[in-house]
């Protein structure tokens, strides 16, 4: 990997990192929040952007996380570590499961196919309102969101350790999906984007490359999950609803698809957005509307998938 | 001696139209086999059961003797039947070097040059294969096809669309591919088929209608009814 | 109650279900079939239907059936305006490019639905249905209103597959259903075919949403599940296939009275979304289609 690729992104890891030093109480938040998110469009990008997959239904994994992680800490008293095991060894199990079955499908269908199945999670989310108390959510106090790992104590109700731990994961993110777009997986699913029949003609299990991407995408989006349940001791049914499966969509599609930083900036950008939106009006999704529709009529590759097409040739 | 490729009662059909109808065909190992016949004769269709594009109504493939009719495409791609697409099938969007790679299975492999030396696109490595003239991109089938290493080399309709000096170099090219590997040619182009077939099969409505050599099926009377013209 | 009054009910909820499922999916499953392109903001449309017969009924003197009457005028005119719009501005400049339509009309859904709640708000709004006559059960009542919708949707869907069957222009949009290039061929303006189709469905959807809207009640958030039963109706139906969206709806209608009375209506969606899912994997022609070549 060369060396101007892995300072560009180490670059933008050490500016979330000072930006702790100056930013309000509320920025960090907010900043928590989009590096949480972004972690969930950088799994939804290796699946659209590279393997060209348009899933309309990634809010059933992230939900998974979500559940998965409150209902462990919750109900069954696990630690946060375990909590976060537990939510990504079922996010592989679940997603593995659904891509078996939606994998089958290509095109429209995939996109109708995966919406339906996360339609059927979301109500199923509502029918166990017993458990998942619906759209009022589980709330994870306070005291069980402290855990020692390795000696040290984390405590998820600091604000500060909440940013750093956001920043490690979105890290480990960006790392990891440098890797495998850099890998031979990454330009077997670029293959497969750009000519799939091709592909299964020069000898790859075009099938099983699919289900990987499927999979670790939907490994991402359950990891996110988990974190956004428990840094915001929060887990509801909105998270798992339809909106929820457009904004990795959305966000993937404004940074930029199939470049490894655009679902970050993209993320970044409509919070930004929708949050000076919502200082004079409620309907601030209008926003989220306008910008898809602008971005698929005039801006397809997004900011950085301009870029990169224009000026910097060598962005991954 | 077993043969490298066997096909047995292969059959498929389309709704009512039966594409390929019951042929039993084999090419020896070292071959250059033509299959020609007169349009919408079943000829790409033969050619994709054997690739394993499309399944069989009925009957067998068999390569180097084992059954792999019940393989998907990419799985016979792996043991040795490489197709190149009638209709220039390349990744347009990545460069001629990338498009070699991935058909070696090995990024920026020495492989990967050398296929694209041997049809002649060398300097062309670092070209996005979309932009490459017509000729060029059917070279670059060529040189993907070259990259997977094959034992069958099937080219369907290799020629269509190149001017008569690409058709030179073309001919050539199959000479020097066929020294280490058997190739299955389909082709419209007669001069073409002369001058490399050792063997021609003659496929006329889903059958074989005749197969033998370049002098022998051009005396056929069969054929020159069905297909030459009675020239 | 006993079982049978029960089951009497489910059964008629159920039917009423049906009626209402064919008529939003109408709209949906004629733009699909011709155009062959999904659209997402077909719910937002039915919204838009509703909220007009609201504000008409608010607006025309003279009692709700007045009210329902100007709105049958009004709505689907309104919303077949906005569709317009949306197929000169939006899908002509994409090529109704099947995948980018789908995130427009998305974008587009989010537009509209977020317009109407800064004008009209976010609280429900119910309409009064254009005449109160109940049917005296010896166990309930039941609104006739909800067999009149029946009736309508009926009448409806008769309406469209005899334009698709019997007229010219109905041979035209069979035509640029079958191959879009053919058609061009054949001199067909597929443009206009296609703005056509789209106007159409829009206000068919729009129209269906002024008979449903006395049933439940008009409110910014209700486009969604119209559109997912809609997708439901016409995926299992066949896509494109009025007579399968018609099966669809009998049978989906039905399942939904009766497990709905039964167990729960959260349970009968999970099912059914669960279905749409597989019929398109495993039967992508749905149930009723014949397989393509």
């Amino acid at each position: 990997m060369n060396a101007k690729v892995i300072s560009l992104h180490a670059a933008v890891i050490l500016a979330l990192f000072l930006a702790q030093f100056v930013a309000s109480d509320y920025a960090v938040l907010t900043l928590t929040r989009i590096m949480v998110l972004a972690v969930y469009a950088l799994g939804y990008n290796i699946l659209f952007g590279y393997a060209g997959l348009l899933s309309l239904g990634h809010a059933m994994f992230f939900a998974t996380g979500l559940y998965a992680a409150a209902l462990g800490v919750t109900r069954f008293g696990l630690s946060i570590p375990m909590a976060f095991l537990l939510a990504i060894l079922i996010g592989i199990a679940v997603s593995y499961l659904i891509g078996l079955i939606a994998l089958r499908a290509s095109g429209v269908a995939f996109m109708i196919v995966t919406l339906m199945f996360s339609q059927a999670a979301f109500l199923t989310v509502l029918y166990f309102g017993d458990y998942t108390r619906g759209d009022e959510g589980i709330v994870i106090p306070d005291t069980q969101r402290v855990f020692s790992l390795a000696g040290a104590t984390v405590d998820l109700t600091n604000p500060l350790v909440r940013y750093n731990l956001a920043l490690a994961f979105l890290a480990l993110g960006i790392a990891v999906c440098l890797f495998v777009v850099r890998s031979k997986t990454g330009h077997v699913l670029v293959a497969i984007r750009e000519n799939e029949n091709r592909t299964a003609m020069l000898g790859y299990d075009v099938a099983r490359y699919k289900l990987r991407a499927f999979v670790l995408s939907g490994a991402f989006a359950a990891f996110a999950g988990a974190t956004y349940a428990l840094m915001f001791a929060y887990a509801g049914a909105t998270l798992a609803s339809i909106q929820y499966s457009i904004h990795p969509l959305l966000w993937t599609l404004l940074g930029g698809a199939s470049t490894v930083l655009g679902p970050v900036l993209g993320t970044a950008l409509m919070f930004v957005l929708v949050d000076f939106a919502s200082g004079f009006t409620t309907a601030s999704l209008l926003f989220v509307g306008v910008v898809l529709i602008f971005l698929v009529l005039f801006f397809p590759k997004g900011i950085l998938g301009t870029l990169r097409q224009r000026y910097v040739r060598w962005l991954p | 001696m077993t043969a490298l490729l066997e096909t047995r009662n292969l059959s498929r059909n389309f709704g009512g139209l039966q594409a390929v109808n019951d042929v039993n065909f084999s090419v020896e190992k070292g071959e250059i086999r033509a299959v020609i016949g007169p349009n919408g004769a079943g000829k790409t269709t033969f050619v994709s059961l054997i690739s394993g594009r499309i399944a069989p109504s009925g009957g067998a493939v068999l390569f180097e003797g084992e059954d792999v009719t019940a393989l998907p495409a990419f799985r016979r791609v792996k043991r040795g039947i490489a197709y190149t697409f009638q209709i220039t099938s390349i990744y347009a969007n990545l460069t001629a070097g990338e498009n070699v790679a991935l058909a070696a299975h090995a990024p920026n492999s020495k492989v990967a040059h050398e296929c694209l030396a041997r049809v002649g696109l060398a300097d062309r490595a670092d070209q996005i294969a979309g932009t490459l003239s017509y000729g060029h991109q059917r070279l670059l089938e060529v040189a993907m096809g070259l990259a997977l290493k094959p034992k069958l080399l099937i080219l369907d309709e290799p020629t269509q669309g190149l001017s008569d000096g690409e058709i030179e170099g073309f001919i050539s090219l199959v000479r020097d591919v066929a020294k280490q590997a058997t190739v299955l040619l389909i082709e419209h182009n007669m001069p073409v088929v002369m001058a490399l077939a050792h063997r021609i099969t003659v496929l006329d409505r889903g059958r074989i209608l005749a197969e033998g050599n370049p002098a022998d099926v051009r005396a056929n009377h069969a054929v020159q009814n069905a297909y030459l013209g009675t020239g | 109650m006993a079982f049978f009054p029960h089951l009497l009910l489910a059964l008629l909820e159920g039917t009423v279900a049906a009626a209402v499922l064919a008529l939003s999916a109408l709209g949906l499953s004629l733009v699909f079939g011709v155009m062959r392109v999904v659209n997402v903001a077909h719910g937002e449309f039915f919204m838009l239907g509703a909220m007009l017969a609201w504000w008409v009924a608010k607006l025309v003197p003279g009692g709700p059936l007045a009210g329902f009457m100007a709105a049958l005028v009004v709505a689907p005119l309104a919303v077949g305006f906005l569709a317009f719009l949306t197929e000169r501005l939006l899908l002509r400049r994409i090529n109704y490019d099947p995948e980018a339509t789908i995130v427009a009309t998305i974008g587009l859904m989010f537009v509209i639905q977020q317009l109407a709640l800064s004008v009209f708000g976010a609280d429900a709004k119910p309409v009064a249905a254009p005449f109160t006559y109940r049917i005296a059960f010896p166990w309930f009542g039941f609104s006739g209103y909800k067999l009149f919708v029946v009736a309508a949707s009926i009448m409806l869907l008769l309406a469209v597959w005899w334009v698709l069957a019997r007229t010219r222009f109905g041979l035209i949009m069979r035509v640029t259903q079958f191959d879009r290039e053919t058609a061009t061929a054949f001199g067909i303006p597929v443009n206009k075919v296609y703005a056509v189709v789209f106007v159409a469905g829009a206000a068919l959807v729009a129209v269906a949403a002024v008979l449903i809207v006395p049933i439940q009640q008009a409110h910014y958030l209700m486009g969604l599940d119209p559109l997912l039963m809609s997708f439901i109706v016409v995926i299992i139906g066949g896509l494109g296939s009025i007579k399968g969206s018609v099966a669809a709806a009998v049978i989906i209608g039905m399942l939904d009275g009766i497990v709905s009375m039964f167990f729960s209506p959260t349970l009968a969606s999970i099912i059914a979304t669960l279905a749409v899912a597989l019929v398109l994997v495993f039967r992508p022609q749905g149930l009723f289609g014949v397989p393509a070549r």
